[in-house]
């Protein structure tokens, strides 16, 4: 526990330093051009979404960094060494949750830190704390069946933050989950960014959700796909989870990202 | 089932057939249909028998290492082949001859390769287990959600972790039923091993007593035989239903 309080502590730093940065990164399947030289810079304990349109390559990015699927060239770097497959640095949040349905809440949780060879009490007390962290205290013993799809997602989220790794990677985390369940997710995921300092991307095709919960949000046009824009909202943050979804600035910028996507949506 | 409002128990209509083949037997008809009370006596007389428990012996032994071997050669060849398109390609087209192959033709195959003994017999039983085993365990790999393949990985699972606590947990409902079905074909391998390799076991018994005109006896045998069979599968199917609660959210 106390390594990982300092790990934490050792994270907070200046927030303008690049985390993870993509350098001219393109894939091909076959002829296929899915991402085109595709370049991004991502701050350190920042959010940044990654926004577009269906079949943009938006997850296709996402797995190159988490280290899945390896680029047809360019090259990914975290914390300036380049991506050769996944590491402990990364940890990711699955669409479709990715639980073991055979394991209990505690077990999935934990399961990171059991594949990293982490001794069974010290891990579990690792994941009783983000267990409670996310809200599921009570549910240790539950499986996966039992939850609702919200509660999966906290689930697959302790089991993320349990690793205690820098980058965490979130492939439209709240898409399976229905829109009141989600829109909590998006106010807890605001309090997570500012709590954990750690560096947050986020895949997304919600326009709001995109401008709610980011720092930093890179519009991806698609065929190939390439950065076309990066937003940074910035007036945002400051009024509070209730009053986001009132502000001008907040309605101004969806506006405007759905002004220059909504030619590509059939 | 209900009969005037109660439900009767599972297999209750096993006692009305039971009543048939005691009217046909007490009827005369073929001497090879004794009555059912008659079978039932004799087989509580020879169950005792050293004979009947060499037999039993020399047949659970042969059956045991059978499924053994077919279990553990088969369950990781079914998962491999699941994982690797090579070795796919590479062995299903002999999993699925061997599936649907008269294996009862290639006996006198073995018998010339390793001799008539007891080790014929044994593999004769894997080789009628253990293509429905290795089928089954790579149909359970091949369904396994993509995901949970990524998720072992980005969390940094070795090889031997991911086959041991995701590939094989997830497969384990198809490798159940593979197991199961498997076992019920072994108990006609080993059958068959024991007639047609060296008559022993429940083999030598079925020769001796039909050869013999001993109808009680040989239907006891077969009773016996029928009823272990059946809790032998029964018990996986249990086993199967225990795991069932995750086989649709994988």
């Amino acid at each position: 526990m106390s390594q990982i309080s300092l790990a934490s502590r050792q994270a907070a730093k200046p927030a303008a330093e690049i985390a993870v940065r993509t350098r001219d990164v393109s894939k091909n399947y076959g002829s296929v051009e899915a991402l085109k030289k595709l370049s991004l810079d991502f701050p350190r304990g920042q959010l940044t979404s990654l926004l577009g349109p269906s079949g943009c390559g938006k997850t296709t990015l996402l797995k190159i960094i988490a280290g899945l699927i390896p680029p047809t060239s360019g090259e990914v770097e975290v914390n300036g060494k380049t991506v050769t497959g996944p590491g402990p640095d990364r940890a990711f949040v699955f669409q479709d949750f990715a639980l073991l349905p055979w394991a209990t809440v505690l077990r999935n949780v934990a399961f990171g830190l059991e594949l990293r060879g982490v001794a069974q009490s010290e891990r579990e007390d690792i994941a009783a704390k983000y267990i409670r962290d996310v809200g599921l205290a009570g549910f240790e013993t539950s499986y996966p069946h039992q939850l609702s799809g919200g509660m999966r997602q906290r689930v697959g989220l302790a089991r993320a933050l349990s690793v205690d790794a820098e980058v965490l990677l979130m492939d439209e985390p709240f898409s399976a989950v229905d829109e009141q369940t989600r829109r909590k997710f998006q106010e807890d995921l605001l309090t997570l960014v500012a709590n954990e300092n750690k560096t947050f991307i986020f895949v997304t095709h919600s326009i709001e959700e995109a401008v709610y919960v980011s720092d930093q949000i890179a519009i991806l046009l698609p065929r190939p796909s390439r950065v076309s824009e990066v937003i940074r909202p910035t007036g945002i943050r400051e009024k509070g989870t209730e009053n986001i979804r009132r502000d001008p600035e907040y309605l101004d910028t969806v506006d405007r990202i759905w002004a220059s996507l909504r030619s590509y949506v059939e | 089932m209900k009969l005037f409002g109660h439900r009767l128990p599972d297999m209750s209509s096993l006692i009305l057939w039971g009543l048939l083949w005691e009217i046909v037997g007490r009827l005369g008809v073929t001497f090879f249909i004794p009555p059912l009370s008659a079978v039932f006596v004799t087989l509580i007389e020879i169950i005792g028998t050293p004979a009947f428990l060499k037999a039993l012996g020399e047949t659970a032994y042969a059956f045991s290492v059978g499924v053994l071997a077919a279990v553990v050669i088969g369950v990781p060849t079914g998962i491999m082949m699941g994982k690797s398109r090579l070795l796919d390609e590479l062995l299903l087209p002999w999993v699925n001859i061997f599936l649907s192959a008269p294996l009862t033709a290639l006996v006198p195959v073995l018998m010339v390769l390793f001799g008539f003994g007891m080790k014929s017999i044994i593999i004769t039983t894997a080789l009628f287990a253990i293509w429905i085993i290795i089928l089954n365990a790579r149909a359970g790999v091949m369904q396994i959600n993509r995901s949970l393949v990524e998720m072992a990985r980005c969390f940094g699972a070795s090889p031997l972790d991911a086959f041991a606590k995701v590939y094989f947990w997830a497969a384990l409902p198809e490798i159940l039923s593979g197991v199961r079905i498997g076992v019920i074909r072994a108990v006609k391998g080993v059958i068959i091993g024991q007639l047609l390799i060296s008559i022993v076991g429940f083999g030598a018994l079925f020769e001796l007593y039909s050869a013999n005109f001993l109808m009680t006896h040989f239907w006891a045998v077969l009773i016996v035989l029928f009823a272990m069979a059946f809790s032998i599968s029964e018990l996986l199917a249990y086993l199967e239903r225990r795991v069932s609660y995750y086989a649709a959210k994988r």
